[in-house]
């Protein structure tokens, strides 16, 4: 047996720069411009798993973005990882796309490899964090999918015992392939990338595909105008500081911190 | 001394896995490592799959076939965290150094690829109590017999002493007709008979990394351990601490020099006096200033030198020149972000007290600045 996994990665603003990301006040998204980019990290769990199953069974991993052509370097990355091969979705006519139109597009162009056994990704992205696009990608592509994916074993030939989080516990399942998978950090702990991944990246193929790459692909799907969801209103948190100064014995100092901090959400 | 340097795509990749790495993986216990002394070893094999132990060293033995320039990343990165660490992997890498260059083909074949994959740690003993630069003054002894060799004597402040599987050891095998040491170098493999592990030194800083005496007490070994040929000691040596040796303790220093410049602006945008940050006051940017344009400068002038010497040209003397300034500024630095930090400068909490040990030990580490300056002032008043 030997398996074609693609794994979706997204390339996010990296946490590192958080202090200078902004919201566009018009369109209500994340300002990218002069902000690096990391893969979402929990798509880096996704591609080590996928890259273990690789090792366990054979054949293939392809990592898949949809994003600008700066996202070339997060792809570059993947493959320094081992990925086998990498796919980037860059078009003008993508800009826009809410989470509807992002896993139409991407399944669009998964369709079009023809031997998908698998499809993972994170559950959800570090930016918007929506959670939505494993199910989404799952109905277009008309493959099972599951959320939220923490451990996955095999229970013989292309048949997984999988197992997704809930808040108070877990759900087993048992899925043959294909399959779509969410999942989740505790998944596995992604390798370290190594000088010589890197070395061996650079003459692994990147394929750059455009709207009129793709077959089959429907305007009225992608961008902006296949995007049902719109951002309503988004405000940065104010993270200015400033003192007060508290009176008081030392009793009621105590009190009036304690009170601050129970007002501020934390329970003590 | 070279045309201004700029880093290549892959060489920025790999900068950004490396420091990836060191975040995972030292940063969070490179304070345990410097309180209780000790040198992480477990993590050797993990320093081997991101390819930071066989940088250097060529595909087909093991390595990543990458240069000096890719070598000096790794180490920067990793003292940012932790220079103890970056001592050792840096003395690792003057094992390899020895072997690659001057060992046999046999020799490359066994050493090379157990030193690359982190399978094995390797060290390099030529300082006696007799001082570390008085390089033909060295009394350790080895004796030809019949079978091969018999090594005696003692060598001191060697890093890896103890952790260290390959030893690459300078000994004296005779003398010339002006009264001159002859001077071999040996491989000898722990657990040798007569190879044992002497005090273990209590430094002031670069702990994380195992300093102490190597003891040749009868230690007999092969014919085939002798790397090159009976008097090529001086050259082997030399040339692993000269060029090796330095750009390891000048990326070292660049990455204090790094961490100082993180620290102070981390601790000068987060610490409030009289209403505001302390990094709106001028006399806090100033050391600032200083910190970042000390640290600009000897990166620089580090892998200018890595570049020098990956092209294959001699980098004595630029590898000098770096190592006197890196180590001497990142004492400065060190300084300059604990004046930033006032009283939290001085709590060990804080990282900065660890920087300036690290920075102060690494001035005698691979020659003192007295020695560089007199490598310099001789190739200047020789060739400037």
């Amino acid at each position: 047996m030997s398996l074609h996994i693609v794994v979706c990665i997204k390339p996010v603003p990296d946490p590192d720069h958080y202090d200078r990301v902004t919201i566009a006040p018009d369109t209500k998204r994340i300002v990218r411009e002069g902000i690096p980019t990391v893969i979402n990290a929990v798509d880096k769990c996704a591609l080590e798993k996928a890259l273990q199953l690789r090792a366990q069974y054979g054949g293939k991993v392809t990592v898949i973005t949809m994003s600008l052509p700066s996202a070339d370097t997060n792809l570059r990355e993947a493959l320094a990882m081992g990925a086998d091969e990498g796919i980037l979705l860059t078009d003008r006519a993508f800009a826009g796309a809410d989470t509807l139109a992002t896993s139409y597009t991407l399944a669009k162009a998964i369709s079009q490899l023809g031997d998908a056994d698998l499809v993972m990704l994170g559950a959800e992205s570090a930016d918007g964090a929506t959670g939505q696009v494993p199910s989404q990608l799952g109905e277009w592509l008309k493959m099972p999918h599951l959320w939220n994916v923490f451990s996955i074993e095999d229970v013989e030939e292309k048949k997984y015992r999988i197992k997704t989080k809930y808040e108070n516990g877990y759900k087993e399942w048992e899925g043959t392939l294909p399959l779509v998978l969410g999942v989740s950090r505790e998944l596995a702990k992604p390798r370290h990338i190594g000088a010589m991944g890197i070395i061996k990246a650079k003459n692994k193929p990147i394929t750059v595909l455009g709207k009129n790459d793709i077959c089959g692909i429907e305007d009225e799907y992608i961008g902006l105008s296949g995007s049902p969801t719109q951002a309503g209103e988004i405000r940065t948190p104010e993270m200015g500081r400033s003192g007060h100064k508290l009176e008081g014995t030392t009793e009621e100092i105590g009190i009036q911190i304690l009170e601050k901090i129970r007002a501020g959400g934390i329970t003590i | 001394m070279g045309a201004v340097f700029k880093f290549t795509e892959e060489q920025e990749m790999i900068r950004k896995a490396a420091r990836e790495f060191a975040e995972a993986e030292i940063a969070p216990y490179a304070a345990e490592w410097d309180s209780k002394d000790i040198c992480p070893v477990e993590l050797w094999p993990m320093l081997g799959e991101v390819g930071a132990t066989g940088t250097f060293v060529p595909e087909a033995y093991g390595g990543v076939g990458l240069g000096h320039v890719e070598r000096a990343i790794f180490i920067e990165e990793i003292s940012r965290y932790s220079a103890g660490l970056g001592i050792a992997l840096m003395t690792h890498h003057l094992a390899i150094e020895a072997i690659l260059r001057f060992g046999s083909e046999e020799q490359k074949n066994k050493y090379l690829p157990i030193l690359c994959s982190g399978e094995k740690i390797g060290g390099l003993s030529v300082t006696e109590p007799g001082g570390g630069s008085d390089f033909a003054g060295q009394a350790a002894s080895a004796e030809k017999i019949d079978s091969g060799w018999v090594l005696n004597g003692r060598k001191c402040f060697i890093t890896n002493a103890g952790i260290a599987d390959i030893n690459v050891i300078i000994c004296k095998t005779g003398e010339d007709e002006k009264g001159r040491g002859i001077l071999s170098a040996f491989i000898v493999e722990t657990g040798t008979e007569g190879l044992k592990p002497g005090r273990h030194e209590n430094k002031l800083g670069l702990r994380g990394s195992i300093t102490g005496d190597v003891i040749l007490d009868n230690c007999k070994i092969g014919d085939d351990a002798i790397i090159g040929k009976d008097g090529d000691g001086a050259k082997i040596g030399m040339g692993a601490i000269g060029e090796v040796g330095r750009a390891g303790m000048t990326a070292i220093c660049v990455g204090i020099l790094r961490a100082c410049c993180e620290d102070a602006v981390k601790f000068a945008k987060e610490r409030i006096v009289a209403g505001k940050p302390i990094s709106k006051y001028q006399a806090i940017q100033f050391e600032i200033a200083d910190i970042r344009t000390d640290y600009e400068a000897a990166k620089a002038l580090l892998y200018t030198a890595a570049s020098i010497k990956d092209e294959g040209k001699p980098a004595t003397t630029a590898f000098a020149v770096a190592k006197y300034f890196a180590t001497e500024a990142a004492v400065r630095g060190a300084k300059r972000c604990m004046d930033a930090m006032g009283g939290y400068g001085i709590v060990n909490e804080y990282a900065v007290g660890r920087y300036l040990r690290d920075a102060l030990a690494s001035i005698p580490s691979g020659g003192t600045s007295h020695i560089q300056k007199l490598i310099i002032a001789g190739d200047t008043l020789k060739n400037f």
